[in-house]
């Protein structure tokens, strides 16, 4: 067991070289629906259990497929009113139980990305060998169902091993070389993209999914209230817009259509989306554009300034 | 079923405290302390700057603030990496925008780990103090003396080591301590100390090894406390400091100077939806013609020549 991940390099937030996104815009806004199946009779695993109540456990499991039934058409609606394509954090297997939602995204032309097969099904514990089979499975799926080659990964109910990272990219260069497995949303450390080190020394870049803005986190970890929630995503938009002048930021808000879309939240998520949108300088866009844009503009930039930074004062 | 007799017996039943430690003395009897400059508040801004390391024993329990998912809780390490990566340098320009003079309290582990960041507090020239070694090393009771002893050498030698300055004083992880710790931080030439939340001024504490103050780092006011604990907003937080404040200098115009301390954290406030309410905190605190802005120990001198 290691102290820390390994995966970025201290990259002090001060006096970083100037990322400009397209069209001279500050901030890097996108917004990442996570389209989840969770079971209602998941296999335990032997480091967390995926109910409080034993199976069947309604409470959580209805709730959840209320989001598919109910919810997702009305947060599909509402980011279109304001022009923003969803980025899916996808559980692949709704592919296979609810179809219809994937043409609905297709359709639109939202990004899918992996967030492994079911959101009951975790990391913990598998073999390296299981963890590949269960990535490649995912990107499989995606690209079967939608011909995306899934270019970002979430793993399943934030769940890891040691070695998430390098799998999910070691797969996309399998299946489709540069073009699948080039960023990951699961590292919270930075509101800037991030080059991350791997085994394989593939070109890689964390692009921030803010867990802060999270409306799971937001209602059911922080217990916040809806006009709450409304104002903490303006305000974290406030600094990011204004902090973006010196150099790009990125504002991810992570949804859920079983949380924000529910009938007494979505005035406040709908007030925070126009007040963002409604700014000019604004890139309204998706997690692997933005990978994209770094890895092709940034990268060895930031990689030269990581290296000068943590020279000044001596690595340790 | 009964209890053995000795649980109806009360071998500590007289008056003041019981135990040895420190004398009882109500705030209100005090004689009125009086701060430089004829201020009224002593601002006292603690920034704690923390490492939780990702491979967390939790011995003998998993500190708040650290890993609560299996290995590797790659969520919560991130998140708390975030202070000592961005939120902590939205907080000095906050501080020095501001002209609020903090005091760093520092895990040994994360200045060891972060020589950059170790760099920038000690070129700032502001006081540091030693916050034990990780977030992951407590001190606790029963914990074994030996290994305290080395634990807390290791802490004091490795941060004065790499900061140049004798750190003079100390907050445990989580403010927890074993009934040994006090005598040991003397030991190590600590002459004050901050995890006893009973007091809002300084007062006396007895170790084997001589007498430390005993500093008042509130934990009520502690970002961590009331917006992940207590669930408030952190425009909440920005109201309770603030009535905190215009209540202790009420209370100046009968009783002496008093200590507003504010324990904050570059993981939790320095995130960008939250930073304005530090932000609006500090300017109000700082512009205060009542404010005394100062380090700890600046605290503590004047505190020792009244």
């Amino acid at each position: 067991m290691k102290e820390d991940p390994g995966y970025y390099d201290y990259w002090p937030y001060e006096n970083r070289p100037k990322i400009k996104w397209p069209n001279g815009a500050k901030v890097a806004f996108w917004v990442a629906p996570n389209i989840e199946f969770y079971e209602l009779n998941p296999p335990n695993n032997p480091f967390r259990k995926p109910w409080p109540q034993p199976n069947p456990a309604l409470p959580g499991y209805t709730s959840r497929d209320w989001g598919n039934r109910v919810g997702h058409i009305r947060q599909m609606k509402l980011l279109e009113k304001y022009g923003i394509r969803g980025s899916i954090s996808l559980s692949t297997a709704l592919c296979d139980h609810h179809p219809e939602i994937i043409e609905l995204c297709k359709e639109r032309n939202w990004e899918f990305f992996s967030h492994g097969i079911y959101n009951t099904r975790y990391t913990y514990g598998m073999s390296e060998i299981q963890e590949r089979d269960m990535i490649k499975d995912s990107i499989e799926t995606i690209y079967k169902h939608t011909g995306q080659k899934c270019a970002g990964y979430l793993a399943p109910a934030l769940s890891h091993s040691e070695n998430t990272l390098d799998l999910f990219a070691e797969v996309g260069t399998e299946l489709f070389g540069d073009e699948a497995g080039f960023y990951s949303c699961d590292l919270f450390h930075d509101d800037q993209p991030t080059p991350i080190h791997l085994r394989s020394g593939k070109r890689f870049a964390s692009i921030p999914y803010s867990l802060e803005m999270n409306d799971t986190i937001a209602y059911l970890v922080q217990k916040i209230t809806p006009r709450r929630y409304g104002q903490e995503l303006k305000d974290n938009f406030d600094r990011l817009y204004a902090e973006g002048a010196e150099s790009g930021t990125i504002m991810c808000i992570p949804t859920h259509n079983y949380q924000v879309t529910n009938a007494h939240r979505i005035k406040a998520y709908e007030e925070a989306l126009e007040y963002i949108t409604g700014h000019p300088d604004v890139w309204v866009t998706t997690g692997k554009e933005i990978a994209t844009f770094f890895l092709d503009n940034y990268y060895e930039t930031s990689l030269k300034d990581i290296q000068e930074k943590n020279n000044r004062y001596g690595i340790r | 079923m009964a209890l053995d007799k000795s649980y109806l017996e009360y071998p500590e039943r007289s008056y003041g405290m019981d135990h040895e430690r420190y004398e009882w003395n109500m705030l209100s009897n005090r004689k009125p302390i009086v701060w430089p400059k004829g201020k009224k508040i002593a601002l006292w801004v603690n920034v704690g700057v923390q490492f939780f390391p990702l491979n967390q024993k939790g011995i003998p329990f998993k500190v708040p603030g650290g890993m609560t998912k299996p290995y590797p809780d790659l969520r919560h390490y991130s998140l708390r990496d975030y202070g000592n990566r961005v939120g902590i340098y939205r907080f000095f320009k906050a501080l020095d925008k501001y002209n609020i003079v903090p005091t760093f309290a520092m895990n040994t582990r994360l200045a060891e780990r972060l020589p950059y960041l170790t760099g920038t507090i000690k070129d700032r020239g502001n006081e540091i103090l030693c916050h034990g070694y990780d977030m992951d090393k407590l001190h606790y009771g029963g914990q074994n003396i030996k290994e305290e002893k080395e634990l807390v050498k290791r802490s004091l030698d490795g941060l004065r080591n790499l900061t140049k300055q004798d750190i003079k004083g100390w907050v445990s992880p989580a403010k927890n301590e074993s009934e040994n710790t006090p005598d040991i931080l003397a030991e190590n030439g600590i002459t004050y100390f901050c995890d006893w939340v009973n007091d809002e001024m300084p007062y006396n504490f007895k170790t084997k090894n001589g007498i430390l103050t005993a500093m008042p780092l509130t934990t009520e006011l502690d970002d961590h406390f009331i917006i992940l604990n207590n669930l408030h907003s952190a425009e909440d937080w920005k109201h309770q400091v603030i009535d905190a404040f215009h209540f202790l200098l009420q209370e100046t115009e009968t009783q002496g100077g008093r200590i507003l301390s504010i324990n904050i954290h570059p993981w939790i406030l320095g995130q960008p939806h939250r930073i304005k309410y530090l932000e609006h905190v500090l300017d109000f605190l700082g512009s205060h013609e009542a404010v005394w802005s100062t380090s700890a120990s600046s605290i503590l001198k004047a505190w020792k020549n009244n």
